[in-house]
């Protein structure tokens, strides 16, 4: 699982009917730290949440269409799973 | 399946049905020298790791294994606590302590 930052959603019209009452929401992935990692990516909503919100997103295809649709063999492959209420991180050891 | 170091914690209330009561820790991956190897991760507990353990994680669809009969939506699961630093054997670490 990865953290990542909701950014918003996107909205489609024509899509695979799998998707039909899904959220798709576009996120940044990021550091435990908040700062972003990498580009921004899109997961389909499981927990409700929203813009500005710390979320954790799975990129698991079984576990994505599962959480999403309860069902698996959609076409999915990254799901937001939870909102993060804090995180703690020790500082980093050195080796 | 990758080494990793726990690092952290994260707590989330609102979260999907299946991750109810699971324990969610932040993971460095180390490579088999030990030294932190690509950007932290939030794996799922399955053998009960706290914070500074050295671990090994499994990735996939696999990671939802060891919650058997439940189905947890998880990518990432700490599958084993290693002994000890010691216990990585590597071909440049024989004779050598750490």
């Amino acid at each position: 699982m990865i953290l990542a930052r909701v950014l918003g959603n996107v909205v489609a019209t024509q899509k695979n009917r799998r998707y039909d009452e899904t959220r798709i929401m576009l996120v940044q992935p990021v550091n435990p730290d908040g700062t972003p990692r990498g580009a921004s990516m899109l997961a389909l909503d499981s927990v409700d949440s929203g813009e500005g919100d710390l979320v954790l997103v799975i990129q698991d295809g079984w576990s994505a269409s599962t959480a999403v649709t309860g069902e698996i063999g959609a076409a999915i492959d990254s799901a937001i799973v939870g909102v993060v209420d804090t995180v703690e991180v020790e500082a980093q050891r050195e080796q | 399946m990758q080494i990793a170091r726990v690092i952290g914690n994260v707590v989330s209330t609102i979260k999907n049905g299946g991750l109810f009561a699971r324990k969610l820790m932040v993971i460095q991956s180390l490579d088999a020298d030990l030294r932190p190897t690509g950007r932290p991760l939030v794996a799922i507990d399955s053998v009960g790791a706290g914070v500074g353990e050295l671990v090994f994680w499994c990735r996939g669809k696999e990671a939802s294994f060891p919650f058997e009969g439940s189905e947890v939506p998880t990518d990432c699961t700490i599958v084993g606590i290693i002994d000890s630093e010691n216990h990585v054997r590597t071909l440049s670490s024989k004779g050598e302590a750490r």
